[in-house]
């Protein structure tokens, strides 16, 4: 009876184990992986004037069995010139973002990692502030600064720098300057926490063996923070290449990226099938960074 | 507000039981793809998350008849998946650096696994769920463009409207609704920190006090 009672008992224990485990796995299949599959079924239908505005990729008439797979939205993607240049306006953007960002992050970061205790939990605190206030409010304040009326306009010709306002808002300019400033907390985050873990005793240790601080810094505290910047800049990159929000409000007719592209198509000709090419092939692009930034995430949450 | 409360808590749950799987569990099937649908949904495009999900309610409507009409539930699932992805990226951090000897001693003196979670495990982590679940709050009451593919005609979250009205240019009802949010936040803020140092220097003294004795 006894050796039953405990084969009952790991059984259960399997069993609570696999219903633990099959929660979030199926949660996350279901709303997140399945969708995909449905981007990429609808990309390859045709559209039409209905509701839902696409046709039907399988049907059953008269005892066959007729597949339609259009291939004509991704060939349109090809053919016409606007989306190409928007992708690659998007990348173009994005890294450029995503380079500033590293460049204002890291000095920021390191100087945060030094700071004394106390003073890194205000600092901590003062980077994420911003990010408790709503994100559209930050973009409408940035609408008023860079504004031909806005402050640095009427700062510069009050000074007597500049006779007529430059003009910045609805530029390339600004449209990067909303991206850098609303990412760069997502930049400054795990910098910071890569450099708070960088082991103090082996820089004592170059300083110890004659090292110059610009040469500890270059061979020992950036290669150890690698991971931090991987993981910083990936997560800058790939939501600024999708960003819908700030060229919207920011941008201007020259600045063309994927993720207005991809609503306008959507909301404005209601053409789902082109969207969903759209999407399909921007996810295309992003392969390469997420497949990087998973494989260094998921060393962090495993390890 | 309420759309952004019951995703948030909803995301709390989801997000911890993900990351409690990934740090706790050793190695299983199916490992490698939920680690995957764990951290891809912090880096994915909006218009993309948005999308997809949309589609999926529209084909599940087709299918199965619900949800029949979009709002509420499906700006909760669509939060709640997105949400659940900070969540756990937060909430693992935390479980890797608590102590796993009290958990193991727990199940040595036989307390079964289920108990041992929520006696010792979610106690200790109850700050790291806290931090979670503000974060999933914030994000969820910000977010604009999944909101806006997943709702119905009629549900109108505040960004919506906000973006609206941006959109035509400078308003003054979105100035005195920024000052509003603004002083909101940092009188919140004020009081965490306020509440932070007071605790703080009660264990500073408490532990003065076991020094001394």
């Amino acid at each position: 009876m006894m050796p039953s009672r405990i084969a009952g008992l790991i059984k259960r224990m399997h069993l609570g184990r696999r219903a633990v485990i099959a929660f979030p796995l199926v949660w996350l299949t279901l709303f997140f992986l399945l969708p995909f599959a449905l981007v990429l079924k609808i990309s390859l239908s045709e559209s039409a004037i209905a509701i839902p505005p696409y046709g039907p990729l399988l049907e059953y008439a008269d005892q066959t069995l007729n597949i339609f797979l259009n291939l004509g939205n991704y060939l349109f993607l090809l053919s016409d010139s606007l989306y190409a240049a928007a992708y690659w306006g998007s990348i173009k953007t994005a890294f450029v973002a995503t380079v500033v960002c590293l460049l204002i992050g890291y000095p920021m970061a390191y100087a945060m990692a030094r700071a004394p205790g106390r003073l890194q939990l205000i600092l901590l605190l003062l980077v994420m502030l911003p990010s408790w206030t709503s994100f559209l409010i930050r973009v409408y304040a940035w609408m008023g600064i860079l504004s031909n009326s806005g402050l640095i306009n009427n700062l510069l010709m009050g000074l007597g720098v500049i006779d007529s306002p430059l003009r910045m808002m609805n530029t390339q300019f600004s449209v990067i300057v909303g991206i850098v400033y609303a990412y760069l907390p997502f930049m400054v985050l795990p910098l910071y926490a890569h450099l708070t873990r960088l082991d103090n005793s082996l820089l004592e240790a170059a300083s110890d063996l004659g090292s110059r601080k610009l040469n500890t810094f270059l061979k020992v505290t950036l290669p150890l923070s690698m991971g931090g910047i991987i993981a910083g800049s990936m997560l800058v990159f790939i939501p600024a290449v999708g960003e819908f929000v700030i060229p919207e409000l920011l941008g201007g007719p020259d600045t063309l990226m994927i993720g207005k592209v991809l609503w306008e198509e959507f909301f404005l000709n209601r053409d789902w099938p082109v969207a969903s090419a759209l999407a399909m092939v921007m996810l295309l692009l992003l392969l390469i960074p997420l497949v990087w930034f998973h494989r260094y995430q998921s060393r962090e949450l495993e390890e | 507000m309420r759309f952004a409360f019951f995703a948030a808590s909803m995301a709390v749950c989801l997000g911890t039981v993900a990351a409690f799987v990934m740090t706790r569990y050793g190695h299983f099937r199916g490992k490698t793809a939920l680690s995957s649908m764990v951290t891809a949904p912090l880096v994915m495009p909006e218009v993309i998350t948005g999308l997809s999900l949309l589609l999926l309610f529209v084909q599940m409507a087709q299918l199965i008849g619900w949800p029949a009409d979009r709002g509420m539930a499906t700006i909760w699932i669509a939060h709640t998946t997105f949400c659940s992805a900070y969540v756990a990226v937060v909430v693992a951090a935390r479980l890797r650096e608590v102590d796993r000897s009290i958990e193991e001693a727990a199940m040595d003196l036989g307390s079964p696994p289920v108990k041992t979670f929520f006696f010792v495990t979610l106690p200790v982590i109850a700050p790291a769920l806290a931090a979670g679940w503000l974060l999933a709050f914030t994000l969820s009451l910000d977010d604009l463009v999944i909101a806006s593919f997943v709702s119905g005609p009629r549900d109108n979250t505040l960004p919506m409207v906000v973006f609206s009205s941006v959109r035509m240019g400078v308003s003054p009802k979105i100035n005195a609704l920024a000052t509003l949010i603004i002083l909101t936040v940092s009188l919140a803020t004020l009081l965490a920190w306020y509440f932070m140092r007071r605790s703080e220097a009660k264990r500073q003294s408490v532990i003065q006090q076991g020094e001394e004795a």
